[in-house]
């Protein structure tokens, strides 16, 4: 294949992110907003051309015999760290990266789009297009990497734009100490992600992507054995890489992050904090997913995590205020769906199972929709947002009659994510679902659940926003729809996801790459569905007209409703431990000890030099009898040595 | 003819440089800016032109471990030579002082007062780090290194801030502390360096070559020319006189301080300490190992509670030198590769970090960040650049700082037991730590609300500011994108020391 277009793919947004962020201040809006927008439009059109020679054309570099492969359209050394450790900066074509590839183009470019009329009237419009590209950019490289070093590179840079989009409005506080703590907490995972980068480098000999899933029996022989704490070395590498994909994908205990992120402008929550960066853990894993599959601990851990983190999540945004959290913590939760769903995904077949990769297409299948019907409802949040000057549903309530574009979009995308036929959700949590029940009942009961629990808080949270109860403040500012270039993007993304859900997900991408036909498993269907439908009568009965049977379910077990609302304490957990542990103590103790111990015996040494020379200096007193008399003992006490030595 | 040597124009450009500035009146300020402007271009461009050169005649084939090699007798009854040559590390070490002589010259554009006095000091200390890097003759080497240690008492005494005669006097004393330990060691090394029968040398690499030092000897040894270096290069417990020392300085002489004078450490450590002694390396690592890996580690958390801009660079500054000198340690070409890249990019990030806060407190005349805020609201530009060094130094790759850290990890990683592992990952954990002091700062003085409505009246960066912090930024962003031409330099030029340690080893 040609390396021009994946050598554009790249180096479009950068570009952009250099001409907009170094001559931004001196464009107009309009120029700044048409130049971004050309640019990732662009950028969307030649990631789709690449994604569909790859998925379509038949070339033999990327099809032989209906198995897809993996292709590395370049791969240039960047860094030799050793002879054989070195990093390269390269562009992977396989199925999940074409996939993603035209997720991120297709959601970027519909933000950059809508910000177009989300963003008019804030300043430093030019710069919040700057870092949009350089987003775009580290996504787009991130997901084309060859090596698991590109990756992390790519990784850290997702990290720094996403630092940068949520703290956009820095003069609030709430946003500067919302983008810290994302970038710390994250960082914090990425330590993680980087020793086991350099564990996994230093027993396999290699960063590359190819050489470590093609022959994962190879990576388990290459660490000959060897445990540390009761674990082999490769389970704590493998871990510890995922502890890097729990950081970017909001996974427990490092999920604090992400619901205060909504601090950053609402098109950057649904770009980057719903449908590209957050998924980077599940990338991560379905990248290095042959070599999960050899350290069955790695598996176990991922599918455990996944499955408290999607509960916990799901539990908490049925008592959430704010909307954007409501739809942040349906993220988290959402994510963990996918992160259980390749837990429990074999690379080989397994006794009782037709087709024991089908929880990776799943994964990856939910991704895919996720990624459309996640930004839809972020993007309609934005527009409600927009219009009522609120983040909070208290100030919103019966909105469906002045903003029917809006409320038609949010409802397609909550009938999505509860997983209602026709809309993509459903497919793809289908899918996921059977891929739990086929490796044990208790995945598949539990994720039910929480899928019922999705489907609840979701509608409430479209109940209490566009029906209840008309909110008083409609007469003196009645809101409306937002402009053109902001429900162009939610009428597209609801077309995708009425239709999304028929695509042949398991023709293009598989792990393997041999194609697979997805049929809908009946029984798995019905459950979920049933559990669905139920749980979204439940909130009409709760939540469609005002009535007072919320506050009594709240009233029921108070405590369990704020212990919920405030998140089951989580962050007052980290404040605790960071400011008062980290801060307080170890920081302010080796402060203290560094300038009154260290400091002060360095000081103490000078002070001593100053006694002494100053007591002895009376000794060169100028006085000729005291001279004598030191002269004579000093005479005395030589004769006295040298007599005594000769003795 | 000893200018026909390309190295010792190095020297001679700041001696004439200081005689110019010798003729200029302390009034005639373009007069003296002229001179210097000169003068640092000219130095800047002779570092561009060796390096270009030196690759070139690398790529020819010139494979001799030193190039540009030249020595005059000095002085014959000790056998002192003025002895010059370079290797990669060392052109890239003489690029990195060019270029911060050339962006301190700029940053101290309004220097006040007494221009001519400081600008000769300037100078002189910047003909000591040149001399130093191009020397490999010990004792011009010794020589240099008092002359560049030298002027920072007056430079801080004089023109310093703060308690500026209690730091510049701390700070003498402490690196004078290290030279004499140092002076010892050097020492030992020109009596041990001469096989039976023969003649003492200073020159390193007859030292290297024909040097049988006896482990015992070489453990002491090791040990005083360690620890003299350590102490240049803030390492724990010797580093205190950093924190004091950098936050009275001068804005130009913190940069060079920081930039430059504290990778003399770094340089003699592997230069004298490893090189020649490379068995006592093998053997004593691990008590430097320690104490590095504290420096740290405990770098970086003093630095997330300091509430002085200089304060905080310069506890991040024992952090990263310790860095430094913990790769050093590692002994071997990945890790000791990484630390010159850090080197390299801790001068130019510190350098800019310095310049900045010299230019922020300028206006603000505060350095405590608990009474500035919202800084990028009045100064995008200054903001922009703190970002970019704050970035550079939590490690965001595309800058410096990463290339160099992520060198470091990968090679300290290649120790397979414990005790390197615990400090390895010991190690690693500072990148999120940086993360914290750097956001800290960042956080509360350049974002959020503006705190002093007296700010709101400021200016954002002039012309000469400017071109000082972009060309940092544009060396920082350099490093960090093209990073492989700079590697291999440097581990090509590590080949004769792994040679000697894995010698030693046996």
């Amino acid at each position: 294949m040609d390396i021009t277009l994946p050598i554009l793919i790249l180096a479009l947004p950068i570009a952009m992110f250099l001409i907009l962020g170094i001559g931004g201040v001196k464009m107009s809006r309009k120029v700044a907003g048409v130049l971004g927008i050309l640019g990732m439009g662009t950028t969307a059109t030649l990631a789709y051309i690449v994604a569909f020679t790859y998925f379509f054309s038949g070339n033999p570099d990327f099809i032989i015999d209906g198995v897809r492969l993996q292709y590395q359209v370049f791969d240039v050394t960047w860094l030799a760290f050793t002879q054989k450790l070195i990093v390269n900066i390269g562009f992977l074509l396989d199925p999940i990266s074409a996939m993603m590839l035209v997720v991120i183009t297709t959601i970027s470019f519909l933000v950059h789009l809508y910000s177009w009329g989300y963003m008019e009237h804030e300043p430093g419009f030019q710069r919040y297009y700057a870092f949009l590209s350089l987003f775009s950019f580290s996504m787009l490289g991130l997901v084309v990497a060859t090596n698991i070093f590109q990756m992390y590179i790519f990784w850290e840079l997702v990290g720094v734009s996403s630092y940068l989009l949520i703290g956009f409005f820095y003069k609030l506080p709430s946003a500067v100490s919302a983008s810290k703590k994302a970038f710390i907490v994250t960082r914090f995972a990425d330590l993680g992600f980087l020793i086991g980068i350099l564990i996994l480098s230093y027993y396999t000999d290699t960063f590359n992507f190819i050489n470590l899933t093609s022959n994962p029996e190879a990576v388990l022989t290459s660490t000959g054995g060897a445990t540390f704490m009761g674990a082999s070395v490769l389970t704590w590498a493998m871990v510890l890489i995922f502890t890097g994909g729990m950081g970017k994908s909001a996974m427990m205990p490092l999920h604090i992050w992400l619901p205060d992120a909504m601090e950053g402008p609402t098109p950057v929550s649904a770009l980057i904090h719903a449908a590209t960066m957050v998924v980077a853990g599940v990338y991560l894993v379905a990248r290095m997913f042959p070599v999960y599959c050899v350290v069955d601990a790695a598996m176990t851990f991922i599918c455990v995590v996944g499955a408290i983190t999607a509960f916990y999540a799901a539990v908490v945004a049925c008592a959430q205020i704010d909307i954007k959290r409501v739809l942040a913590f349906s993220t988290i939760s959402q994510i963990a769906f996918m992160m259980v769903s390749l837990g429990v995904a074999y690379d080989r077949p397994i006794e009782g199972v037709h087709y024991a990769g089908l929880g990776y297409m799943a994964g990856m299948f939910h991704l895919f929709t996720h990624a459309m019907f996640k930004a839809l409802l972020f993007l309609g949040a934005g527009a409600l947002i927009h219009a009522v000057h609120s983040n909070n549903y208290t100030a919103m309530g019966g909105l469906r009659k002045y903003m029917p574009i809006t409320h038609w979009t949010f409802l397609i995308g909550c009938l999505a994510i509860a997983g209602i036929w026709p809309f993509s959700g459903f497919f793809s949590k289908d899918e996921m679902l059977a891929a739990m029940f086929a490796r044990h009942w208790f995945w598949g009961a539990w994720m039910t659940m929480v899928a019922g629990l999705t489907a609840f808080y979701m509608f409430r949270l479209y109940y209490l926003i566009f029906w209840w109860e008309e909110n008083p403040h409609y007469k003196e500012h009645k809101p409306h729809d937002a402009p053109w270039q902001m429900s162009l993007p939610l009428i597209f993304l609801a077309l995708v996801s009425c239709v999304a859900g028929f695509i042949p997900f398991g023709e293009l991408v598989t792990w393997d790459g041999v194609p697979y036909h997805i049929h809908i498993e009946l029984p798995v269907a019905a459950t979920s569905l049933s559990v669905a439908v139920i749980a979204i009568l439940l909130a009409t009965k709760m939540y469609r007209v005002k009535n007072d049977l919320p506050t009594k379910v709240k009233n029921f077990w108070p405590t369990l409703w704020e212990a919920a609302h405030r998140r089951f304490y989580w962050d007052e957990i980290y404040q605790f431990v960071v400011h008062k542990i980290i801060f307080g103590i170890i920081c302010r103790s080796i402060a203290w000890f560094d300038r009154h111990v260290i400091d002060a015996t360095m000081d103490g040494m000078a002070k001593v030099t100053n006694v002494a020379s100053n007591s002895i200096k009376g000794m060169q007193s100028g006085n000729v009898q005291a001279y004598v008399i030191w002269f004579f003992l000093g005479a005395v006490a030589l004769a006295g040595i040298t007599w005594l030595c000769l003795v | 003819m000893i200018f026909d040597n390309l190295l010792i124009w190095f020297v001679v450009i700041p001696v004439l440089m200081m005689a110019g500035l010798g003729l200029c009146r302390n009034s005639s300020m373009n007069a003296i800016r002229a001179v210097m402007v000169v003068g640092s271009t000219l130095l800047l461009a002779l570092a561009v032109w060796l390096c270009v050169d030196f690759l070139c005649l690398r790529h020819n084939g010139a494979d001799a471990e030193m190039l540009y090699t030249g020595s005059w007798m000095w002085y014959a009854p000790l056998n002192i030579h003025l002895a010059v040559g370079v290797d990669g590390i060392s052109v890239l070490m003489l690029m990195l002082s060019a270029i911060i002589v050339f962006a301190g010259t700029f940053a101290s554009w309004k220097i006040n007062p007494l221009p001519k006095n400081f600008f000769l000091w300037f100078t002189l200390l910047s003909t000591g780090v040149f001399g130093f890097f191009i020397s490999i003759d010990m004792f011009t080497m010794f020589m240099f290194y008092e002359v560049a240690l030298i002027p920072m008492y007056l430079l801080i005494g004089f023109w310093g801030t703060g308690r500026k005669e209690y730091s510049a006097m701390k700070l003498t004393l402490m690196l004078m502390g290290g030279s004499a330990f140092l002076m010892l060691g050097l020492l030992g090394i020109f009596w041990h360096s001469a096989p039976e029968g023969g003649v003492p040398t200073w020159n390193i690499l007859e030292i290297a070559r024909q040097a049988q030092i006896d482990p015992s000897w070489q453990r002491l040894l090791f040990c005083f020319t360690f620890v003299g270096f350590g102490v240049l290069g803030a390492m724990f417990p010797f580093h205190t006189w950093s924190p004091d020392g950098h936050a009275c300085a001068p804005t130009a002489v913190s940069m060079l301080h920081a930039g430059v004078l504290m990778k003399l450490g770094g340089y003699g450590c592997f230069r004298i300490a490893i090189y020649l002694l490379p068995q006592a390396a093998n053997e004593l690592a691990w008590i430097f190992i320690i104490l590095t890996g504290i420096s740290i580690v405990y770098g970086a958390f003093s630095a997330c509670v300091q509430t002085d801009l200089k304060y905080i660079n310069a506890y991040s500054s024992v952090s990263h030198c310790g860095m430094v000198l913990f790769a050093l340690l590692m002994l071997n070409t990945t890790a000791m590769t990484g630390a010159i890249m850090q080197m390299l990019s801790h001068g130019l990030m510190t350098a800019l970090f310095f310049a900045l806060i010299g230019m922020i407190y300028g206006r603000t005349h505060t350095r405590d960040i608990r009474q500035m805020g919202g800084l990028m609201k009045i100064m995008p530009y200054l903001g922009v650049c703190y970002m970019i060094a704050g970035f550079a130094s939590l490690g965001l790759p595309g800058l410096s700082g990463f290339v160099a850290e992520m060198t470091i990890f990968v090679g300290s990683f290649q120790d397979a037991d414990t005790f390197h592992r615990i400090f390895v990952i010991l190690a690693c954990s500072a990148i999120v730590t940086t993360a914290v002091y750097i956001l800290r700062v960042v956080g509360k003085l350049l974002l959020g609300p503006v705190y002093d409505d007296h700010h709101l009246t400021l200016t954002d960066a002039n012309w000469f500011e400017r071109f000082s912090t972009v060309t940092l930024i544009v060396c920082i962003a350099g490093i960090g994108c093209f990073p492989n031409w700079i590697s291999e330099t440097i581990q090509h030029s590590f080949a004769p020391i792994i040679a000697a340690i894995q010698g030693g080893a046996f």
